[in-house]
């Protein structure tokens, strides 16, 4: 079987300093597969550049075939959606139109968006309580449910998270949990970054560990929990 | 000054307002979505007369040259570009703008129904606005609202160049699209006063439709708001900036097929037309539909009333009012970072 993704010896430069120095992943389809890392591990640079958003030198397959010469909007195009570190959401447009927008890859199926809308105000009913209000005004953790919903509209088939916890308040932090692990289930395959590292191989497959720019551990999720280098390092008081 | 003064002055200023408020909207559209500030823009305007103007007396019109010379360097640069999606290239930057142009070829000369000849002048028009954006501003889209603006204000002085020659030193004076005329409670509107005022209230609204109810228009807005996040769902800048471009060139084209039949207008004009539409549109904020609306209506009134004061003083006012404008602004602007749009590539 071949992986959904698999990136090899991937490496990612700002100017003369490497963000990322030669990372090799893969998920399958199907797959929740996690990245943890402390802050600076480059992360977020990793998924910048599976995304296209930058240049990288190594190979990155997605689906069989090489990415390279793809932009990004091709890629969200074959199903390949990020939900941002920064949300980037269109703060001045109503939660309804960013909804609208997360279909544009797909704007020539008038039906289909329709039902797709529907099934992200029934993954997420505050945001239809809130359709007609700007972006802007949302709270942090409706921004969060807007940007997922967003990517959810474009139909992904492997949906790149970046700190979908980042900030959040306990509670909503396991109700995003809960609806990332349920999407598994409709068929979407995941690569979830994550500080909260205890949350995020709990609900995952596989992980990985980055630290500055370099994989250090990985394994079945299961095990790195157990891993008794992984708990001093990132697990230790952290309850999630 | 009695009322009755000041109110022909209003009306004079009015309809002056409203083809700055066409051109205003048009330079604040092309800012939001692709950050250039399109100095040429006034340019268009004159073209536009000006070509409308050599129909009439059935000439073929010099700009057909510029659409061609445009059409050929893009063609160029998509060629040298990329290898793929030739066909599309050869669509979009060969063949559609080379079909007004033909028509030019064909029809001048002949005698044609008026609408007709507006038809084809906004034909060769249309073209220019997304030609030059594909040649000179897409190719460094992720510079510097400064570096746009340098590459904007070189822009003008190139096709300003090129004008003279395609167009000669003489300024032009299209007929008036109507001669009626009505009174309506003592004042006397002539109709193409009407018809200016119609047609840029006709404009603001089917744009603000555009962008509150179709696709596309919503966008364009995210492109505005958000690149990243627009590309992240799919929108490609490019795309989004031509067609911003192209939306820039139907409104200059309405411009100046409005106003040339009032002003005598020369290839060089246009100049200082979209420099006062800037002017209006600062004064609304440069990032405000709204905004550029009033601020271009206030330019026209401001214009008019001191003209009549003193014309050689019309244009220094008009722009010595930036200067307070832009001290107020900048001191009831607590939030500045908000008002340029998203820069940063990631
Ligand atoms: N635009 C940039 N220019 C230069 N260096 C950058 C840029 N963005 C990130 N870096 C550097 O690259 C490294 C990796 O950053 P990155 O944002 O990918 O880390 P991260 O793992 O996502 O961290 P966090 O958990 O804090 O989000 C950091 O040292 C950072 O300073
Ligand atoms: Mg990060």
């Amino acid at each position: 079987m071949t992986a959904l993704l698999q990136a090899d010896d991937v490496h990612v430069a700002y100017g003369r300093i490497e963000a990322v120095r030669g990372v090799s992943l893969s998920l399958q389809a199907g797959q929740i597969v996690t990245v943890i890392g402390p802050n600076g591990a480059g992360k977020t640079t990793l998924l910048a550049a599976l995304m296209g958003l930058l240049p990288a030198r190594g190979r990155i397959a997605y689906d069989g075939a090489d990415l390279a010469g793809l932009d990004v909007e091709a890629r969200v195009e074959r199903g390949l959606c990020l939900v941002p570190e920064r949300r980037e959401l269109f703060t001045e447009m109503s939660v309804a139109d960013n909804l609208v927008l997360g279909a544009y890859a797909h704007r020539r199926d008038r039906a289909g968006l329709r039902a797709r809308l529907d099934e992200v105000y029934g993954l997420f009913p505050r945001l239809a309580e809130r359709r007609g209000q700007s972006a802007g005004t949302l709270s942090g953790g409706e921004r969060q449910m807007l940007a997922l919903g967003r990517a959810l509209m474009g139909r992904p088939r492997l949906l790149l998270l970046d700190e979908p916890s980042l900030g959040l308040a306990p509670l909503i932090v396991r109700e995003i949990f809960r609806i990332i692990t349920g999407l598994r289930a409709t068929g979407v395959s995941i690569l979830l970054v994550e500080q909260n590292a205890r949350a995020a191989l709990e609900s995952a497959d596989y992980g990985y560990v980055l630290e500055t720019g370099q994989i250090g551990l990985h394994g079945p999720a299961g095990a790195l929990l157990g891993d008794p280098r992984l708990s001093a390092l990132y697990l230790g008081g952290e309850t999630g | 000054m009695t009322a009755e003064l000041a109110l022909l002055l209003a009306q004079d200023g009015v309809a002056n307002g409203a083809i700055y408020v066409l051109a205003a909207l048009g330079i604040v559209l092309v800012f939001l979505v692709t950050r250039v500030v399109f100095v040429p823009f006034g340019d268009l305007i004159a073209y536009a007369s000006l070509t409308l103007a050599a129909l009439q007396e059935g000439r073929r019109p010099g700009i057909v040259w510029l659409v061609l010379l445009l059409a050929g360097l893009a063609l160029l640069f998509e060629l040298a570009g990329r290898q793929r999606k030739w066909g599309r290239a050869l669509l979009a930057y060969g063949v559609l703008p080379c079909l007004p142009v033909a028509a030019a070829f064909l029809l001048a000369g002949r005698a044609l129904p008026p609408l007709v000849e507006m038809a084809l002048t906004i034909g060769l028009i249309l073209p220019i606005a997304p030609l030059l954006y594909r040649i000179a501003f897409r190719p460094i889209a992720d510079a510097s609202v400064l570096v746009l603006l340098i590459v904007a204000v070189v822009l003008h002085f190139a096709i300003s160049g090129i004008a003279l020659m395609v167009f000669g030193p003489e300024g032009a004076r299209p007929r008036l699209l109507t001669t009626a005329s009505f009174e309506i409670g003592g004042l006397f509107f002539p109709g193409q006063m009407l018809l200016m005022l119609a047609a840029s209230a006709l404009a603001t609204l089917l744009l603000a439709l555009f962008f509150g109810f179709t696709l596309s228009g919503k966008a364009l807005r995210a492109t505005a708001v958000n690149r990243v996040g627009a590309r992240l769902v799919g929108i490609r800048p490019g795309a989004a900036g031509a067609t911003a471009f192209l939306l820039a060139s139907a409104l200059a084209a309405a411009s100046g097929i409005l106003i040339g039949p009032v002003t005598t207008l020369f290839y060089d004009s246009g100049f200082v037309i979209g420099l006062k539409a800037f002017v209006g549109a600062i004064i609304g904020g440069l990032v405000s539909y709204p905004g550029a609306v009033l601020g271009a209506l206030f330019v026209g009134l401001l214009e008019s009333f001191t003209a009549f004061w003193n014309s050689a003083l019309k244009e220094v006012v008009v722009f010595a009012v930036l200067v307070p404008v832009l001290i107020l602004r900048s001191a009831l602007q607590r939030h500045g970072a908000e008002e340029e749009p998203e820069e940063d590539g990631l």
